[in-house]
């Protein structure tokens, strides 16, 4: 997309560089100069949000190695050791742990404004497809990051994790013993977990400049949904506007975090990880870290191990062909009457999910599962590709500018006479 | 003088095709064969396939107890089953066990699920399973579950008075490991 302005070096040494490396240029065109739609609202702020999550893991996790020992005998004292010995050890390490809870509350809210104001759709397809990559991504990071400390829900969350592939037919158990190293969980899986932990985050930091780059080039959706038709009514430069609201964001967003990290460090994990991993016991109630719970509850609704495998698999994959099973030409929730009671309806057993992901798998809470499982599917593979055809929109507004400033504002086809006062 | 030009290919493009083809077919084996040693080293190491036997002296376990013993990293549990439970386990109609497979180490694998099939030969009140739920790998509760034998915690799975799968997500019987009778009153697992 054209920008705003476009960058003009000023002075021998800028003009030298941009002739060798347009480095500031590019800075300046997408950073700058960038046209943002200017009804974004704030739901808009968390690929800001994230960006500097990411950021902030690798940085708290790049020192956290300094003194981390990545050795079944030693890992969990070394832990000890960060929280009690190491200089402001408890805050890095807390700010790491909370701050992948943090990463995940973020992009689940950047996932369902995706799916409510219809980000996924022609053409952005590649742009969420990237984005669901980023979040598999993302879960196998937090994951291996989980099993490092070496306590009790770290082995035994390992174990369960990696013998979700022993499901696979035939090959299943050789790849399980692959991952392990050995014949059950131990130093060797402990080892390829630490190494591939450091590596997943930079691995993710490829792909966003991929998600990035294809979001710049299709350009940012909108609260109408509606593509922008002209630059000069319908956007605004991304710096100062979009710059200082995801700076807001991001302030207000740091101090829900550090709420957690100053306040309630080990609220969202579990106490049993304070105990060392021992092989021989598994506690009473595992349960995952709370981002992983409603895919957790899927697994265990199924009442077959390989069908459970498949189905939480299955979970996720749907969300890759999300673009092509939503036929509804109209983007947005907001001008979707039917779409937008079904999306916080599968909000709401998304979130249900969750809870019985916490919950013994007995009783009330297995049935419960199952039904919510099969309306997740349910959202995906029915109820989306009917609306597309049954549903009556609303009318869209004309364009981005119309909507926000009213048709009488400097449109092209501006009714002058219903305001002449203004005009000056 | 006749020009060289790079459409000059388009004269005789079988032989250059079959030479992009050789090379580049040549190139992906040699890529495989390089990244064999990356993804081979993630296997277990020559230590971890040395790990010997254990051996457990059955003279102290009284009758009902279970107790558990590692043997190559997981636990094996060993049941001095009560005559009740022996009985109860030989009671089961074999048609209605999920996994109808011994899972018994020492048998050909075409041995059924039967109690005889599972239990120690000869000495019919021990039982030696790997403690190691077929689901996910829990380590699952003795002496718990609804068909008086184990329950696996994580998922709910369970297992009866001969270590047989009965209900719940896990799909084979607990694995009975290679064990031999060393004397009366004690075993060598593995």
């Amino acid at each position: 997309m054209q920008g705003h302005s476009t960058y003009r070096p000023t002075g021998g040494v800028a003009k030298w560089l941009e002739d060798r490396l347009p480095i500031v240029g590019l800075v300046h065109s997408s950073a700058v100069a960038y046209p943002v739609p200017r009804n974004l609202n704030y739901l808009w702020t968390f690929g800001g949000i994230l960006t500097f999550m990411l950021v902030a893991q690798i940085l708290t996790g790049v020192v956290l190695v300094m003194h981390y020992v990545p050795d079944a005998t030693k890992a969990f004292e070394s832990v000890e050791k960060i929280m009690r010995d190491v200089n402001y050890g408890w805050l890095l390490r807390y700010l790491h742990a909370n701050g992948a809870s943090m990463f995940f509350i973020a992009v689940y809210i950047h996932i369902f404004r995706g799916m409510y104001y219809g980000s996924y759709k022609a053409p952005r397809e590649v742009l969420w497809i990237l984005g669901v990559i980023i979040f598999l991504l993302m879960m196998a990071t937090a994951f291996m990051g989980y099993v490092l400390p070496w306590g009790q829900m770290s082995f035994w969350g390992a174990t369960v994790i990696t013998n979700l592939f022993s499901a696979i037919p035939l090959v299943g158990p050789s790849i399980v013993t692959w991952l392990w190293g050995g014949f059950s969980v131990d130093d060797a899986t402990l080892k390829h977990f630490f190494s591939l932990h450091y590596l997943l985050p930079f691995v993710i930091a490829g792909v966003v400049g991929l998600h990035i780059w294809a979001l710049h080039h299709v350009g940012q959706n909108n609260p109408t949904g509606v593509e922008v038709k002209d630059i000069r009514r319908d956007t605004v430069p991304f710096t100062p506007y979009a710059t200082l609201k995801d700076g807001v964001a991001l302030v207000v967003f740091m101090i829900f975090f550090a709420y957690f990290v100053f306040y309630i460090p080990n609220y969202l994990g579990h106490a049993d990880n304070y105990i060392k991993a021992n092989p021989l016991v598994t506690p009473a109630h595992i349960v995952p870290e709370w981002y992983f719970l409603p895919f957790y509850a899927i697994l265990r609704a199924i009442p077959s191990k390989l069908g459970g495998v498949v189905m939480m698999f299955g979970a996720i994959a749907v969300l890759f062909f999300l673009p092509w099973l939503d036929r509804s030409k109209v983007r947005s929730a907001n001008y979707r009457p039917l779409y937008k009671q079904f999306f916080w309806v599968f909000v709401a057993v998304a979130v249900l999910l969750g809870w019985l992901g916490s919950k013994p798998p007995e009783g009330i809470y297995v049935t419960l599962s199952r039904l919510a499982t099969a309306y997740y599917f349910l959202h995906f593979l029915v109820i989306l590709p009917l609306l597309g055809t049954f549903e009556k929109t609303k009318p869209l507004p004309a364009s981005i500018g119309d909507s926000v400033l009213g048709s009488s504002y400097g449109g092209a086809h501006a009714t002058a006479a219903a305001a002449p006062e203004t005009r000056g | 003088m006749r020009r060289v030009t790079a459409t000059d290919d388009a004269h005789d493009p079988g032989r250059r095709d079959f030479l992009f083809l050789a090379t580049g077919a040549w190139a992906a084996a040699g890529a495989g064969f390089l990244a064999w040693p990356f993804i081979s080293q993630m296997n277990p190491d020559a230590a971890s396939l040395a790990l010997g036997s254990t051996e457990v002296d059955l003279g102290q376990i009284s009758e009902g107890q279970v107790v558990s013993i590692k043997w190559r990293g997981k636990p094996v549990f060993i049941w001095n089953r009560t005559k009740a439970q022996v009985e109860e386990a030989k009671k089961v109609d074999l048609g209605q066990l999920p996994d109808k497979s011994a899972r018994n180490e020492n048998l050909p694998s075409d041995a059924d699920a039967a109690d005889a099939n599972r239990a120690a030969p000869g000495k019919e009140n021990w039982l030696v399973v790997v403690g190691v739920c077929t689901h996910l790998g829990c380590i699952p509760l003795s002496n718990s579950g609804d068909f008086g034998g184990w329950l696996c915690p994580c998922h709910g799975s369970h297992y009866d008075s001969a270590g047989r799968i009965r209900r719940g997500p896990a799909p084979e019987n607990l694995h009975v490991p290679p064990y031999a009778f060393e004397g009366d009153s004690k075993i060598k697992i593995g």
